[in-house]
């Protein structure tokens, strides 16, 4: 494979995995705090309603984890295109 | 020992820290002045992003917005921590590859184009004087209170301050400085988050507190609790939304975007010393944030409950069931000098009463216990986090630790904004299209200049506030959204956006996202100048002005995208360099240049 396809191969495999992410990320927060709240809030999580909890609490857990999911498996990707730094 | 003595003992412990160190580091060359020498480690530097981040708006306001708006202060909390997500998966990364000093480099080298540059200049400068404006709000709130002074001598004595700060440092001093700050203002949220969940569910981790039943032994939520003590006074159940859904979802947007498009957050990425640190970084600075994130929505939560229980000392309605004015406690005549809370005496029984007076039907019924109105006539939202731990009767130490941590918070980003639009003017602007062959000492001397002129407008600004500080701040994170953050993204995942595209774009986002602000808000923020009073009846489609940004933001896409159709595509090298960024490998040495 020439390099200049590698390297697009490599770009589109980072672009599938950021899309992973970002859904991921518009579901828990969007979704799940504020479109969907009255719905989840019908659920107890403890004291705490679900939606109310997603908006205030478990959001922003889910984004810690997505970042270092994300860098996780770009560096794996990015030994596997051969196009990471030394 | 008492309050103010403990007070000016801890915050002068503090400030003499940061003094310390910033003397320590002292930058002697421009580049240190700007970017703190390579190499710093990511946790580091994630913790100094964090502090950096972290501003009054964060520390001081956050919490009180939480307290009063119940559920739809979710946006903030959402809006500034999602923000980072894009940050690591879309922007970092590339911008550590390109590997220049500041954001309006990589606008003006992508778009080939010094007047993309000058753009870029423009609406960086313009979102970071609207942040400082929060911040001098923020720091005029701590100062009034703690030197018990008017709120307007605050701002002025905290312009001061900022400055001598500001200017002494620098970035190098400032990293050092700031993870110092971040532990300060970190510790100081936490302790009586702890002490107050501990007291009123006997869990002793805010975060799970919240969501616990209450210690008194009614089995009752703490949630559950607090919605129907304020629904009982007439006013909206916490945990109830209020604002229209496409607002929620816009303001949370315009936050998130906002972020990933202000300067003083990416230049922090250009420090770390490779590409994939980059990434993590980010994600080391939302853990330091999210710490106190998510102990903000238990301290406000907890605050309310606090307060309407401190006022409302018995059963609705009875004779006795209201405060009386004269055995007021002491915070409440600390706070009344700094003109930030106020009670008026509407029905004369000595009594304190504190309902929703907007809400017909319970006015009626409020009318039959012999109440003539609303009396806390002024309950400025800022005040919540520097009064809580007083309300809750915490030990004197504990509220000197909050006011260092308020100040530390403020201070922090309002030096690192100072940096960001000192380099703007002397990097981007004098050295990079004025005089390019200007000596080092002139440009340290012209950044310091600009950063003097910034307080001033800031300061000014500061006393009039056009809202809370954390709205003032959304303002700021609307600006950049609307105008940056496209730009940014389109550079690296659009190799066809060509300058036209992007400056025509960056406009349209700026002005119209302005235009919506000053339009409800007032000329250049100038009280008594806005065209239509702030409501939602008069805001277009039920949008507020904060969160406008993301609208500003979709204007900039599409206009970019449409004018780049009809535009020559970029030249040959650029489409490369664009490749080149796309991979981290071969990325240079962190500030190399």
């Amino acid at each position: 494979m020439s390099e200049q396809n590698n390297r697009q191969a490599y770009w589109t495999a980072n672009l599938k995995l950021v899309a992973l992410c970002l859904s991921i990320w518009f579901v828990v927060s969007y979704l799940f705090g504020i479109i969907l709240v009255d719905q989840l809030n019908t659920i107890s999580l403890g004291g705490y309603k679900l939606g109310f909890w997603f908006a205030q609490q478990g959001s922003m857990y889910i984004f810690v984890a997505l970042i270092f999911f994300y860098a996780n498996r770009i560096g794996k990707i990015d030994k596997q295109f051969n196009v990471h730094e030394d | 020992m008492d309050l103010k003595t403990m007070t000016f003992l801890v915050v002068g412990a503090t400030f003499a820290l940061y003094v310390g160190i910033a003397i320590w580091a002292r930058a002697s060359t421009t580049k240190e002045f700007y970017v703190a020498g390579a190499g710093v480690h990511p946790i580091a530097n994630g913790m100094a992003t964090a502090a950096d981040w972290m501003s009054a708006a964060s520390f001081i306001s956050m919490a009180g917005l939480i307290a009063f708006l119940g559920y739809d202060a979710s946006v903030y909390l959402m809006g500034w921590t999602g923000g980072y997500v894009l940050l690591a998966l879309l922007l970092a990364p590339y911008l550590r590859k390109f590997g220049k000093f500041t954001v309006s480099e990589f606008i003006g080298e992508r778009y080939y184009s010094k007047a993309a540059r000058m753009v870029a200049v423009l609406c960086l400068i313009v979102a970071s004087i609207t942040y400082v404006i929060g911040q001098m709000k923020g720091v005029g709130v701590a100062f009034g209170r703690f030197l018990e002074v008017d709120f307007h001598t605050g701002v002025a004595v905290g312009m001061a301050i900022v400055f001598i700060y500001a200017v002494m440092g620098g970035m190098k001093g400032i990293t050092y400085t700031q993870i110092a700050q971040y532990c300060v203002l970190i510790f100081a949220y936490t302790v009586p988050a702890v002490f107050i969940t501990l007291h009123l569910t006997g869990v002793p981790v805010p975060q799970i507190g919240l969501g616990s039943t209450m210690a008194d032994g009614s089995g009752v939520a703490l949630l559950d609790k607090l919605d129907m003590v304020v629904t009982d006074l007439g006013f909206v159940a916490f945990t109830a939304q209020k604002w229209s859904t496409l607002n929620m979802v816009l303001l949370t947007l315009s936050l998130m975007i906002g972020t990933a498009g202000l300067p003083h957050v990416i230049m922090r990425f250009f420090t770390v010393p490779k590409v994939a640190d980059a990434r993590t970084s980010a994600g080391w600075a939302l853990v330091f944030i999210a710490i106190l994130y998510t102990t903000a929505p238990a301290v406000g939560a907890m605050a309310r409950l606090n307060l309407m229980n401190t006022i409302q000392t018995g059963e609705v309605g009875s004779v006795d069931g209201n405060m009386v004015y004269a055995d007021r406690p002491d915070w409440f005549r600390n706070w009344e000098t700094t003109g930030l809370l106020k009670f008026e005496d509407k029905n004369g029984d000595g009594r304190v009463q504190y309902y929703n007076d907007k809400n017909e039907a319970f006015a009626v019924k409020a009318a039959g216990f012999g109440w003539k109105g609303n009396e806390m006539v002024k309950v400025d939202r800022d005040i919540m986090v520097l009064a809580n731990p007083e309300i809750a009767n915490l030990p004197n130490w504990v509220i000197a630790l909050v006011a260092a941590g308020g100040l530390a918070a403020a201070l922090s980003t309002a030096a690192g904004l100072l940096l960001a639009i000192a380099t703007a003017v002397s990097h981007d602007v004098i050295k990079g299209m004025i005089s390019p062959d200007i000596s080092e000492k002139k440009e340290l001397l012209a950044s310091r200049l600009s950063m003097a002129g910034a307080i001033l407008v800031a300061g000014y600004l500061g006393m009039n506030p056009p809202g809370f500080a954390a709205q003032v701040v959304a303002l700021a994170f609307g600006l950049a959204a609307s105008s940056i953050f496209p730009a940014l993204m389109m550079g690296i995942f659009n190799k066809n956006m060509d300058n036209i595209g992007a400056i025509a774009g960056m406009l349209t986002g700026l002005f119209s996202t302005l235009l919506y602000i000053f339009w409800f808000k007032g000329w250049f923020f100038i009280p008594g100048t806005a065209m239509a009073a702030n409501t939602p009846d008069n805001w277009f489609m039920g949008i507020s002005p904060e969160a406008f940004g993301a609208v500003g933001a979709m204007l900039n896409f599409a206009v970019a995208y449409l004018v780049s159709k009809v535009t020559p595509p970029p030249p040959e090298h650029i489409q490369h360099l664009v490749e080149e960024i796309r991979v981290p490998i071969g990325a240079g040495k962190a500030q190399d240049h």
